[in-house]
């Protein structure tokens, strides 16, 4: 079983590594996807460019559920074998999830403002974000106040896969709520009409991708840091130990 | 000892306590009241409204009243070990989990059988014919609401924010239950029938299936240290 | 077979090292006590080898069995603990009828009965345990870990906060096990202990640092070695 001591070693990377890259690439490929979002991608019919926050929007909403999935995946894999590596990427990838969908939920909210005059609509994509970002602040909440160090990772592990299993029920109930009070056909994300023009789907997906490789480099960041913080603590009790037993042989 | 009688004694002990001192009962149904004498404060509801209201009113108030009951129930195996005493039995610490969940349902169901009418006399509406429909609404999503809470309440009760941790984790996980509730009650204070209501009720019972059977796997999580 | 076989046991709290590694064996019906400063790890021991606490890494085996991986066995575990494991607001008698039944003992209330007239609480017995005095909970915490007769006692720390009458109830019962029941018990007092014991080992941070089997009737001999192990300076 791996301890606090088997996580990633002190000594700091290299620049440039792995990570840095994927920023790098991440950060050419979003200011590709800006152009291709704001020149390139044709002008909604009934929103006009205001629609073109869209192309924010979504990518930042897709990682925040991604990272969610991954927090489940990791939350299941901490309780089943306990190792320490689980949880640190658990804690990393809500911490960036957070950051993406409070993201999503800022551009959404603008988006409306801008497009249909109110600064909230109860959409019901919108709103289930809207929740999953709430569980994303309780499991900070949770490791940060949840009884001892130890206990905290686990609790954080079981809301990670209680949430995990939530969010398809929030959204059902939210669109069954919904349905007492229809969105005119206009509000919804892609315009007047189904379906996407082509040139507004590559956009899209530009932008999918960029935010995508930019959260995992942002995610393999902090899963770093917060390994190099755990292997810290660690070396600092060992040391405490190591004085103690000085302390202990010296006054013989 | 079969699981059955295992869960039978640990809900005679928790239901022989709660008889004696009658603290969580009290509590919830006192706070049940008087929230909803403030929420007809704040609404003045006029008599079409009020039917309107009332669902809203009484979840939003079940909500917080059962997160009072829910607390206060692991505090009492919190504070003098009685929770590491009950690790110590050759049983699976899940059936903790359910019998906790039986006790903690019951407190709810009899406060929800006297807020109930007590709202719809306040309200002065009349729920006489559809009884049954409400009934069964209250009590899907009353076993979601104890699923859910009594795994955070086991959980929350050792961290030092206990009283607000609790309604904290609650809350959002426990949104399908009042979200589908009232408008599953609005449904049918409307005069529509149950099978007009039937994806709130879905919801309902997947979500109490769910949660029961997460909470019976993970609890052993929550208590082991 | 020992009754209690411990290997190489360590257990982290996130990164605090509460046990480094602990090999020890208890032989079946003998007693062992453990000696420690507060913080060395006792009480984290104690509950590791009761199935409270999940080991980092190591081995316990209780009667050639892991008991975690069979929980069956925990019923030939009992312990008292510093917390009473008593409900306030239930009677002494019911306290130990609960424990019975859950235990799965027949005629459960034969064996409570005599089990309030060994500790001498059979005229409280009907009265709540909030109106017991420290001495009498800990009494009852006694009856409790033995309601289900298990041939392994764990104790930490039963002393603390005793008054004489339930400190001599204690050790009259103790005295009456030894031979036939297995017990591990910690504790601050090094004479109290020593009058126990077969065994002692000395726990300091995670550490056992000294463990003997003679010796043990010169308790200022022993003082002196637990002084140096835990480095007051003489």
């Amino acid at each position: 079983m791996t301890t606090y001591a088997d996580t990633e070693s002190l000594e700091i990377p290299r620049v440039p590594d792995w990570r840095a890259g994927l920023i790098w690439i991440g950060g050419a490929l979003a200011v590709f996807g800006t152009y291709l979002a704001v020149l390139y991608a044709p002008t909604e019919r009934t929103m006009g460019h205001a629609q073109r926050i869209f192309y924010v929007h979504v990518p930042a909403a897709w990682v925040g559920f991604l990272a969610f999935g991954v927090v489940f995946v990791c939350s299941v894999g901490f309780l089943a074998t306990r190792r320490r590596s689980y949880d640190v990427a658990a804690h990393a990838s809500t911490e960036v999830g957070v950051v993406f969908t409070t993201l999503a939920i800022i551009s959404g909210s603008v988006w409306g403002r801008a497009a249909w005059g109110t600064w909230w609509t109860w959409d019901p994509r919108l709103t289930t974000t809207f929740m999953l970002w709430f569980i994303y602040a309780v499991s900070l909440m949770v490791r940060a106040y949840g009884g001892t160090g130890s206990q905290s990772g686990r609790f954080a592990a079981v809301l990670g896969i209680v949430g995990f299993l939530d969010i398809p029920l929030i959204h059902l109930s939210v669109v069954w709520w919904r349905s007492m009070h229809p969105l005119p056909v206009v509000a919804r994300p892609e315009g007047f009409g189904s379906g996407l023009h082509p040139a507004m789907l590559q956009a899209l997906l530009v932008n999918v991708a960029a935010f995508t490789l930019l959260y995992v480099a942002l995610f393999g960041i902090r899963r770093g840091q917060l390994a190099a913080a755990d292997g810290l603590a660690s070396r600092r009790e060992t040391q405490r130990i190591r004085e103690a037993t000085l302390a202990r042989e010296g006054s013989r | 000892m079969t699981p059955l009688g295992t869960i039978s004694r640990l809900v005679e002990k928790d239901l022989t306590l709660e008889w004696r001192g009658r603290e969580i009962l009290t509590a919830m149904v006192v706070f049940s009241m008087l929230v909803a004498v403030v929420f007809n404060f704040a609404f003045s509801p006029s008599a079409e409204d009020a039917g309107r209201l009332l669902p809203g009113m009484l979840w939003v108030t079940l909500a917080f009243a059962s997160t009072l009951g829910l607390s206060r129930s692991f505090v009492l195996e919190h504070d003098h070990g009685a929770i590491e005493a009950l690790r110590l039995f050759p049983f699976d610490p899940s059936l903790i989990y359910v019998g906790k969940l039986l006790a903690n349902l019951l407190y709810l169901l009899v406060v929800e059988a006297l807020l109930l009418p007590a709202l719809a006399v306040i309200a002065g509406v009349s729920l006489r014919s559809s009884a049954g429909p409400l009934a069964l609404i209250l009590v899907l999503g009353s076993i979601g609401l104890v699923a859910v809470g009594t795994l955070f309440s086991a959980m929350s009760v050792n961290t030092r924010i206990r009283e607000v941790l609790l309604p904290v984790l609650m809350f959002p996980l426990a949104a399908p239950v009042l979200i589908s509730g009232v408008r599953a009650m609005l449904g049918i204070l409307a005069g529509g029938s149950l099978s007009s209501v039937l994806p709130g009720l879905r919801i309902l019972g997947a979500f109490d299936v769910i949660f029961v059977v997460a909470g019976y796997v993970i609890f052993e999580f929550v208590l082991e240290e | 077979m020992r009754a209690i076989e411990v290997a190489e046991l360590t257990k982290a709290f996130g990164p605090i090292q509460a046990l480094r590694g602990i090999t020890l064996g208890v032989d079946a019906g003998s007693a062992l006590v453990i000696f420690g400063p507060n913080g060395a790890g006792k009480t984290t021991l104690l509950k590791t080898i009761a199935t409270l606490i999940r080991p980092t890494s190591g081995s316990v085996r209780l009667f050639g069995v892991d008991p975690r991986a069979d929980l069956r066995l925990r019923a030939q575990i009992g312990v008292v603990s510093h917390q009473s494991y008593l409900y306030p607001g239930l009677t002494g008698e019911e306290n130990l009828l609960f424990a019975a039944r859950l235990y799965g003992i027949p005629r459960p209330a034969e064996r409570v009965a005599r089990l309030l007239e060994t500790v001498g609480l059979t005229g409280r017995a009907q009265d709540l345990v909030r109106t017991y005095s420290r001495g009498m909970t800990q009494r009852l915490s006694i009856a409790r870990s033995l309601v289900h007769d298990p041939p392994l006692l764990l104790l930490d720390e039963p002393y603390t906060g005793l008054d004489r009458q339930a400190a001599g109830v204690l050790t009259a019962l103790l005295d009456a096990m030894r031979g036939t029941r297995t017990i591990v018990l910690t504790t601050h007092s090094i004479e109290q202990g020593l009058a126990l014991c077969d065994r002692m080992a000395i726990l300091v941070d995670g550490l056992i640092v000294y463990e003997a089997a003679d010796g043990l009737r010169d308790l200022r001999a022993v003082e002196r070695i637990y002084a140096e192990c835990v480095g007051v300076p003489a």
